[in-house]
């Protein structure tokens, strides 16, 4: 009967994202408050009841209710009840109920947050959030239904089991994170079409979109580190990217998104770059979209596939289809009116922003080539084919160098004038700390190592330094700090951290696959691991061995490694659990392979510098974008009054900052 | 306002530059497309060049040897038309097993796939599309995969 009930509240959650979009669409355009009025009622509705829907699968889990299909399919009586409500979205039925519900959590956020602005704004923006929410909830019922129960005589004694891959504790935190940041997009995308629809774009609209941007923006970096990290230490892989189809639809809409967020800034500060924005906006949440296709779809090969079904496959693409068409289409229509007044110099902060911008839609192409091909080969019926990681890796470091470059400069650039000439002493002094720092610690620590490494820890501390003059230089003479400055500030320090670790992990990295018995040692140069001994391990659901194995550095031991692999007996699956020790500048890795007999086994030994602070970057990018959202002139929006139906905040205040 | 001449001369060179940018890119791209192969095209010469492909089949039941404590192993990779001999040494993914599906990148030599990456997919029902299509038209005898949700 509990089931039936969260079947039946996804229904009406249907019926109020119905009513949501035409309430809020032909109410704005009509002009009748007493239609705009029904918009908030209806999202907060529909959060009732879906967040009951997954009340209720969670119960179904928690309860062991095997007569539900996707609960038989992917829990067990022995598995920990932690897992059994993480199992939720462990699968394709209940992430897409979760990606539904996460949706009409950030419509819940609009509509709660967006009393200041003009209520036909606002009804069109919850419009259009209505549609997406239609078309999810529609897909989850008509190809996914959760709820779906098995005949009587199938209920099976006990379920299926998780996917063991899945039983981890990042199981609970990735993949919400991860949508929220996916999801987010939609937001951007609605106020995008709102203001198409309005047929008004202004610099009070970007400063409405900016925090909804950024915050999406951080939740997706890190959801896309927390993916990152945990295929790291879970899948015994060793490498913290892989080029993974799945991994590359959560990148092209971050690279998309941080285009946007820079985009916006030229649009608040110097209303320019309005349509540029306003196809940022669109393409970020179809590439969100696009991502949730493949993954969804079963059309891609990766680690995240699961077995195909052309009917879903098809739904999402005629969503995405409208979707996406419908958007561009209002853009064909409406982009044109929207046009930007003001110029700048091409050595002013905009035309910094419009070149970052141009390189990382590029990288969004790039991903998006190596990652479309072969599907696109394949439904041309040509040779099936597979693009190996060398595209990516031979593309993004030149793509990196431009970034990078381009941030250390024009962060010193002035808005609209900028005369580079003026910051030339700030440029040299930035320069040579990096050229200093970046120098001093490979030729100390690698020694004469690898030159595209000290280009890119070169580069990396240039950002550092580069961004740290402004804050620096307020501070001097006594001038506010506001949040914006200091976000963005941490935000850039992540990147240059990003690209001195990923550049050390890339140059420096040991790793070797070795056959290794009790006793043995392999070296590393002054690092070797020793295979002590190996033990049974038995967990709830598994039985498993586990190794220890020693670390010695200059014949000392330095730490102990407990590396397992596990039988899930439902399954039948074995999974690989890394031993890993983190150091302030390494991480000791060793993943167990398998028995190779003569009392041999497997083993891949790695020792990769700096890794870790790859998923500090992503943290501290998010961090800043969190600061940078929690402005204050973001939130004094609400102090003012209601002027009627055009709530504008003083051009005073936007240009504080 | 640039002069006419100046201008002129900056999109000029950004469009070499971008037509430069484009060629290497399409060069790169070129050179690190792996055509995918199955054991029937293998076996009709295809990947006779040298060429590094990927080839992607099932793991024929019981043709997995090994040299007792060494990493070096032997398979057979089929689809159930022709096989082709595989060596690799490192380790294997956790989902290499008899009988499933694998995607191996490598190179033929003297007759024998040498592979340098193994991929093996986390979901057991899992199999390369390609061998999905021409199992339909050529059904294996022995116990087939479970059937999906």
């Amino acid at each position: 009967m509990i089931p039936e009930l969260g079947h039946f509240a996804l229904v009406l959650a249907l019926l109020l994202a119905a009513a949501q979009a035409v309430f809020g669409l032909v109410g704005a355009h009509s002009g009748d408050p007493r239609w705009m009025a029904a918009v908030r009622p209806a999202v907060a509705g529909q959060f009732v009841l879906v967040s009951a829907a997954v009340g209720v699968l969670i119960h179904a889990f928690v309860s062991f209710d095997f007569s539900v299909l996707y609960v038989a399919s992917n829990s067990n009586s022995a598995l920990p009840t932690f897992y059994r409500v993480a199992a939720m979205w462990g699968a394709h039925e209940g992430s897409l109920l979760l990606w539904a519900w996460i949706l009409v959590l950030w419509t819940l956020a609009v509509a709660a947050f967006s009393r200041s602005l003009p209520a036909s704004f606002s009804s069109r923006v919850m419009g259009v959030l209505g549609i997406l929410s239609f078309g999810f909830l529609l897909f989850t019922l008509a190809t996914s239904n959760p709820f779906e129960r098995l005949p009587l005589e199938q209920i099976p004694a006990d379920g299926r089991d998780l996917n063991p891959v899945l039983q981890d504790p990042a199981l609970a935190i990735h993949p919400p994170i991860l949508y929220m940041g996916y999801v987010g997009f939609a937001v951007a995308f609605s106020f995008a079409c709102a203001a198409m629809l309005e047929g008004k774009l202004d610099q009070t609209w970007a400063r409405w979109t900016r925090p909804w941007t950024t915050l999406a923006w951080c939740f997706l970096s890190v959801g896309i580190a927390l993916g990152s990290w945990w295929a790291y230490y879970e899948l015994g892989w060793g490498g913290y990217w892989f080029w993974d189809p799945v991994e590359n639809a959560s990148f092209m809409p971050w690279l998309v998104g941080t285009a946007l967020i820079h985009s916006l800034a030229v649009t608040e500060k110097r209303g320019l770059f309005k349509s540029w924005t306003l196809l940022l906006a669109i393409l970020a949440f179809s590439l969100s979209l696009l991502g949730t296709f493949l993954v969804r779809s079963g059309v891609l090969v990766s680690v995240h596939s699961f077995a195909a079904d052309p009917e879903r496959g098809m739904f999402i693409l005629a969503f995405l289809v409208i979707a996406i068409g419908g958007a561009l289409t209002l853009y064909g229509w409406r982009a044109p009116l929207l046009r930007s007044a003001a110029g700048f110099q091409a050595s002013a902060r905009e035309a910094f922003l419009l070149y970052n911008n141009i390189l990382l839609v590029i990288a969004a192409l790039v991903v998006f080539i190596g990652t479309m091909a072969p599907l696109v080969n394949d439904a041309l019926d040509m040779p099936a084919i597979s693009v190996g990681p060398g595209w990516f890796t031979w593309s993004f470091p030149f793509l990196t160098l431009g970034l990078a470059v381009l941030v250390s400069i024009g962060i010193h650039a002035a808005w609209k004038r900028g005369q580079l000439g003026q910051q030339r002493r700030r440029l040299a002094i930035g320069a040579g700390i990096a050229l200093a720092i970046g120098l001093v610690v490979v030729l100390v620590i690698y020694g004469v190592g690898d030159w595209r490494s000290i280009i890119g820890i070169v580069l990396g501390c240039w950002i550092i330094v580069s961004s740290l003059f402004d804050p620096i230089d307020r501070l001097r003479r006594k001038l506010s700090l506001p949040r914006a400055i200091i976000g963005m500030t941490i935000a850039h320090m992540g990147l240059g951290v990003c690209v001195i670790a990923v550049s050390t992990v890339e140059a420096y990295t040991i790793e070797r696959d070795v056959a290794l018995g009790p006793g043995e040692t392999v070296a590393f140069g002054r690092h070797a691991y020793r295979f002590d001994k190996l033990e049974p391990v038995e967990g709830p659901n598994y039985d498993g061995v586990r190794a220890q194995i020693t670390v010695l550095r200059d014949g000392l031991p330095v730490a102990v490694l407990h590396p397992e692999k596990r039988h899930y007996w439902v399954q039948r699956s074995t999974m690989t659990e890394a031993g890993i020790a983190t150091r302030w500048n390494m991480d000791l890795f060793v993943a167990l392979g398998e028995d190779l007999g003569a009392g041999r086994w497997s083993i891949r030994a790695q020792l990769r510098p700096l890794i870790d602070y790859i998923w500090l970057a992503a943290g501290l990018m998010a961090l800043g974008g969190g600061l940078a959202a929690s402005d204050r002139r973001y939130r004094a929006r609400r102090d003012v009054t209601h002027v009627g139906d055009t709530a504008t905040v003083p051009a005073s205040a936007a240009e504080a900052t | 306002m640039m002069p006419r001449h100046k201008r002129m001369a900056l999109v000029g060179g950004i469009v070499l530059g971008v037509g430069v940018a484009a060629w290497l890119g399409a060069l790169a791209f070129q050179a690190n497309v792996n055509l995918f192969f199955q054991p029937t095209d293998i076996s009709a010469g295809k990947a006779n060049d040298g060429a590094v492909v990927r080839l992607g089949g099932m793991v024929q039941k019981g043709s997995i040897q090994r040299t007792a404590g060494s990493l070096d192993v032997k398979f057979l990779v089929t689809d159930f038309k022709h096989t082709v001999p595989v060596t690799y040494s490192g380790v294997l993914p956790d989902l290499f097993r008899d009988g499933q599906g694998v995607v191996a990148r490598g190179r033929m030599q003297n007759g024998v796939f040498v592979a340098d990456e193994i991929l093996a997919k986390h979901d057991e029902k899992y199999m390369p599309p390609q061998v999905a299509e021409s199992l339909k038209n050529n059904p294996p005898p022995p116990d087939p995969p479970p059937a999906g949700t």
